[in-house]
């Protein structure tokens, strides 16, 4: 058995679980509560939870996710929402000087047991200050965890795992992928700690994460009717990368494309592509290639946005061109 | 699809004049078949291909006069399909033999900075630019997958089609290869069989070389700083042994003293790297083997130097064989392209028609020359006595951009004292 | 009507007159205090002497002359709250009970430090004592402080956190979110200000527009004080008013504690841009000496003193051979294995950071230290079912 429901719907269940099962935890950001959340994420919860539990914020990232951090410190399970990943530059000194060291700094004496959640991605024709992927950076920094949430079941069960890690988590979700329906089984379990393998193939290992998802597969239908098997690796868990399930990958199918919607320059796809050589050399069949946003800030024109993302086309002709 | 250029097979040749072909379209080439002779002004050369594959167009006619670097042939490497390029005639497709990518001939000079500089054909800088551009370095593709799992399967991946990108061996190359039982050891090369070119040329080809001849001479007097030294070695103990040695051999297997002289050439060269090898542009690089030069002056006048490939580690017995093959084949006008262009230092001999002394104008882009004149029996004070002995005065010419005069006088003196054991030096292996 | 909003551009750089008067404190709590001041003092003039033979190495940023801000201000809180500094925060930890020894080898960078030598002398922690960092981003321990007494508050703790900075973190942003916020939800935050007239080399008046830190501060709504930094005996009855404000209030409480550095701003600094005979005048306010001499002082109806000249050298005695102590752990010290290295990047599994509370209104004071080395079956995967 199994029910349809929104990514947006089971993100709210999650945090809806969250605030319920344990009063640790409370929602800070911001309109999270009158609003209801920038995304409707939290629609409801203010009346349910009271303005204690569910904090509207100034338009002060630095401060309210550094109070996060602090609240995290003293004992608190904050869930921290930050409006856009642009948005969470203003935030990056308290998330990437304080969050992420203070384990370490103190000689494990601290740790910061906080989630941070933010929307990614392009695709909604909102321009270059609120389109882009910046996971590629979060994921370079020791001492947090970065996980991207692309399927219902992980859209649903990532935030428990995530709120019981004893560490800063940073949760990235992909703009594009909020009204996506899809089954949510009844029996689910969900981790945080390994990539997963959303369709078997034996051709060619397409690896991917967050918005770049549904567009792989869109890719991996188009190649099956060409006779190309694509398995597709769905990283979840951006980091710590999961090189095993990698590498299994690489050593089924010999060829591999990485589609990222972050530019191709320093991006996670390249940290993907290391992985690959220094754990798989010896399986691969060609070369390996990815398939990334252009460079450029994401433009507001639909046919240029477009244009700037990886796409199902680009995705099905970097395959082909593997076996040209 | 490869494309195979004329080589620059000296550092005085610009240009070349087919001969012959040895191939035909379709037919299936190893690496190191000569597939043509070409005219270089000095000599008809036979052309090596570097690579292993198929011919497939022939672009140059017998007797076209092309620059270095013209694309001659056409060549598919292996596992290359006949007709999937355009310009190919359907239907000439022939089963594709072991590819092993290898590198197109004329790009990489022994002076150059490119990887594996001995083994390959030598570029005349101040040519090279009019040359083709360099290739891509056209190493056999074979991909990882498909290299491991050759390995882990004994299959011999030089036996295989590659039919991925670019020729490239892939893993279903390879697991097709194992489940029909390809041969897990490598096949021996096909022998190289070197023909006797056509016959010589006349009048306007020795005309030619002595332009060539003249090229690299003045440039060589022009680039490179010479100095000299000299050095007479007594030759009693070392003729003494030839003596006894060659009272023992068929007359067709003797010794003669210059091969005595090479080897000993060769094997003080270890001492000293910076006389053997090239400099190009300024910069040098040692030769890992010494390859040994040897002038040989034509009947129809010119002079020529193929090389004695890594002469320090061969026996005097096979040293002798290869220099009596080396000579009648110069002479006959049919040298390997690797005999003109490997040279890392050259050693001329005036032997018993010279004089007493010979000092040599280097050949670029080498930066040395050994030279020996005629062995004359003198009177040598030896022991507080005066006595007379076969001698002959070694001479070294050198470049001083490279060495210098006293580390190329400690050379002499070794080469000397080296000829004082010959025992040893036949026995002198690596 | 126009509000006016004073502006006063030009600083003054003068120091206020020396520190003079009876001390009001009985004599136990008085020599307390002046130990205090002195373990500070000797441990920096110790280091210092010891940034000098390579023992200490990296930053080193001394407190000498602002002594009496941290004794006066930390002895007025009471053990249960919490903490937060800045990379000047030796006399802090010292005077929070942090054992001098542990500061001495962290500076060495010995794994007996305070944080096994990962921090130095800029990242002092201590989960016993609630000291929160030892935070090197200017401005960085603000927003902290703020969610420390948010989750007070939400947990119904009665601990505030104080919260050390410098005139310089008064021009980040995180100074004005870090107020807002705390004034906003009305936490129990007490922002300490050391002012010490120079952000490093800038003088506040480069740097400021608006040079009344009280106004800044005031603008968000919350009491602020000022206070002469150099007279101990005005920080503590001042923080002892603030900290009664707080608790009171539960809102925050903004005190300037104007000061001055005697140091260079580390141990890299030419200082080209004061004046010595400027340094010169803040010394004659030196809040030791001046202290020392108003207990050596015969009270107003000329009975005894507070302090004699033996005692005094008793009391340093003491003190000199606690820091000889400190040096001698430090250098007996060892250093943290390198197959360690990895170690405190994340907790590892099954590691209790808090312990899980029934309600967030239960007022239970749970320490957030994880030393305690609990473990529980972390969950690592949510399940569910309808």
């Amino acid at each position: 058995m199994s029910r349809k429901i929104s990514y947006r719907e089971a993100m709210r269940a999650a945090m809806h679980e969250a605030l319920t099962n344990d009063p640790r935890v409370f929602l800070m950001g911001e309109d999270v509560g009158r609003y209801g959340g920038t995304y409707a994420f939290s629609k409801g919860f203010l009346d349910e939870f009271g303005p204690e539990r569910i904090r509207d914020t100034p338009l002060s990232e630095l401060g309210f996710v550094g109070a996060g951090i602090g609240a995290a410190l003293g004992g608190l399970r904050p869930i921290v929402e930050v409006m856009t990943v642009n948005f969470s530059l203003l935030a990056l000194d308290q998330i990437v000087n304080s969050a992420a060291l203070y384990r370490h700094m103190s000689g494990g004496q601290f740790s910061v047991p906080l989630v941070i959640r933010m929307a990614t991605g392009a695709g909604r024709q909102l321009a270059a200050q609120h389109s882009h992927s910046l996971e590629g950076w979060y994921a370079h920094i020791p001492g947090i965890k970065v996980l991207a949430p692309a399927t219902i079941e992980d859209a649903r069960g990532m935030l428990a795992p995530a709120l019981a890690d004893p560490d800063p988590v940073v949760i990235f979700e992909h703009a594009g992928l909020f009204n996506m329906e899809g089954e949510l089984p009844d029996d689910w379990t969900v981790g945080i700690a390994s990539a997963k393998v959303r369709r078997a193939g034996k051709d060619v290992a397409i690896i991917t994460y967050g918005g770049s998802l549904p567009k792989t597969l869109a890719a991996a239908e188009i190649l099956a009717a060409d006779g190309v098997e694509a398995e597709v690796i769905d990283l979840r868990v951006l980091r710590p990368l999961d090189t095993a399930t990698i590498a299994a990958a690489v050593a089924k199918c010999h060829r591999v494309v990485v589609v990222d919607e972050g530019w191709r320059s320093g991006s996670l796809a390249a940290e993907v592509m290391a992985r690959i050589f220094e754990n798989a050399f010896w399986e691969l069949d060609a070369p390996v290639v990815r398939v990334c946003s252009e460079e450029v800030p994401i433009p507001y024109a639909k046919h240029l946005e477009d244009a700037a993302l990886p796409q199902p086309e680009k995705i099905v002709a970097a395959v082909k061109g593997l076996f040209a | 699809m490869i494309e195979f250029k004329l080589p620059a097979l000296g550092a005085d040749m610009d240009e070349g004049t087919l001969l012959e072909w040895r191939v035909k379209p379709g037919d299936a080439v190893k690496k190191g078949q000569v597939i043509a002779v070409v005219d270089t002004a000095k000599a008809a050369v036979d052309v090596e291909c570097w690579q292993d594959g198929t011919i497939g167009e022939l672009l140059a006619e017998v007797g076209q006069k092309m620059p270095v670097g013209t694309v001659m042939a056409t060549l598919r490497a292996a596992g290359e399909k006949a007709g999937e390029k355009a310009g190919e005639a359907a239907g000439k497709a022939v089963a594709a033999k072991v590819g092993d990518g290898g590198t197109a001939a004329a790009k990489v000079g022994p002076g150059g900075t490119a990887a594996a500089p001995a083994k390959l054909p030598q570029t005349e800088p101040q040519t090279a630019p009019q040359a083709a551009p360099a290739a891509p370095a056209q190493r056999r593709l074979i991909s990882p997958a498909a290299r491991k799992h050759a390995a882990e399967n004994g299959v011999d991946i030089d036996s295989l089609t590659g039919t991925g990108p670019h020729g490239a061996v892939i893993l279903a190359d390879v697991e097709t290869a194992a489940a029909q039982g390809a041969p897990a050891a490598p096949r021996p090369p096909a022998a190289v069989t070197a023909e006797l070119p056509s016959a010589e040329k006349g009048a306007t080809r020795i005309a030619a070389m002595r332009q060539a001849i003249a090229t690299a001479m003045a440039r060589s007097k022009r680039e490179i700083p010479h100095y000299y030294v000299s050095e007479d070695i007594p030759l009693a103990r070392a003729l003494a042994w030839l003596q006894a040695e060659n009272s023992q051999r068929a007359m067709a297997e003797r010794l003669l003293p210059a091969v005595l002289l090479l080897k000993a050439v060769a094997v003080a060269l270890r001492g000293y790297p910076e006389l053997n090898g090239w400099c190009h542009d300024g910069a040098f690089v040692t030769a890992e083997r010494s390859n040994l030069g040897v002038a040989i002056s034509l009947r129809q006048g010119g002079l020529i130097a193929p090389a004695l490939l890594d002469a320090g580690t061969k026996p005097l017995t096979t040293l002798m064989q290869e220099l009596t093959d080396l000579v009648q084949r110069a002479r006959a006008g049919s040298l390997h392209s690797s005999e003109l262009t490997d040279g890392t230092i050259t050693v001329t001999n005036l032997g018993d028609q010279g004089t007493q002394a010979v000092f040599g104008v280097i050949y670029p882009p080498q930066v040395a020359l050994v030279g020996f004149g005629r062995i004359v029996e003198r009177p040598w004070a030896e022991d507080g006595g005066i006595k007379v002995l076969p001698v002959v005065t070694a001479s070294l010419a050198a470049d001083h951009r490279v060495s210098d005069g006293h580390r190329g006088a400690l050379f002499l003196r070794e080469l000397a004292e080296l000829l004082q054991h010959p025992e040893e030096l036949d026995k002198e292996a690596s | 009507m126009t509000r006016k909003t004073p502006v006063n551009q030009k600083i003054e750089h003068r120091p206020p007159p020396p520190p003079a008067g009876p001390v009001p404190w009985d004599k136990d709590f008085a020599l307390q205090l002046l130990l205090d001041m002195l373990r500070i003092r000797r441990l920096e003039e110790k280091a210092a002497e010891l940034y000098g033979e390579g023992k200490i190495r990296g930053f080193l940023h001394l407190y000498i002359g602002e002594e009496a801000v941290a004794v006066g201000a930390l002895h007025a809180l009471a053990p249960e709250d919490n903490v937060v500094a800045t990379y000047r925060e030796h006399g802090h930890a010292l005077v929070r009970g942090m054992p001098m020894q542990a500061i001495m080898a962290e500076m060495y960078g010995k794994q007996e430090g305070c944080a096994r030598g990962h921090g130095g002398s800029m990242h002092l922690f201590d989960a016993a004592t609630r000291l929160y960092g030892g935070n090197a981003i200017v401005g960085g321990g603000l927003p902290l402080a703020t969610g420390l007494a948010l989750a007070a508050k939400l947990q119904g703790e009665t601990r505030l956190t104080a919260c050390f900075f410098g005139d310089g973190a008064v021009a980040e942003g995180a100074f004005h979110e870090s107020l807002n916020l705390a004034a906003l939800w009305k936490l129990p935050v007490l922002f300490c200000c050391e002012n010490n007239l120079y952000g490093m080399g800038t003088a506040i008046e480069r740097a400021e527009a608006q040079t009344d830190l009280c106004v800044k501060a005031a603008s968000y709504g919350m009491p602020t004080f000022a206070v002469d930094g150099m007279d101990i005996v005005d920080v503590h009855a001042t923080m002892q008013k603030a900290v009664a404000k707080v608790r009171k209030s539960a809102g925050p409480v903004f005190v300037e504690f104007r000061t001055y550095r005697f140091r260079a701003h580390s141990m890299f600094d030419a200082e080209l841009y004061r004046d010595k005979a400027e340094v010169a005048a803040w010394q004659k306010c030196g809040p030791l000496h001046t202290f020392t001499a108003r207990l050596k002082a015969k009270d107003a109806k000329g009975g005894k003193a507070k302090l004699t000249e033996k005692e005094f050298l008793e009391l340093d005695k003491r003190v000199q051979a606690e820091v000889a102590e400190a040096v001698a752990f430090a250098e007996a010290g060892s250093w943290e294995p390198v197959e360690d290295l990895l170690k405190d990047v994340h907790t590892p599994e099954g590691t209790v950071t808090a312990a899980p509370q029934a309600s967030t209104k239960a007022g239970r004071a749970k320490s957030p230290a994880p030393r305690s080395g609990r473990r529980s079956s972390k969950p690592t995967s949510a399940r569910g079912r309808r």
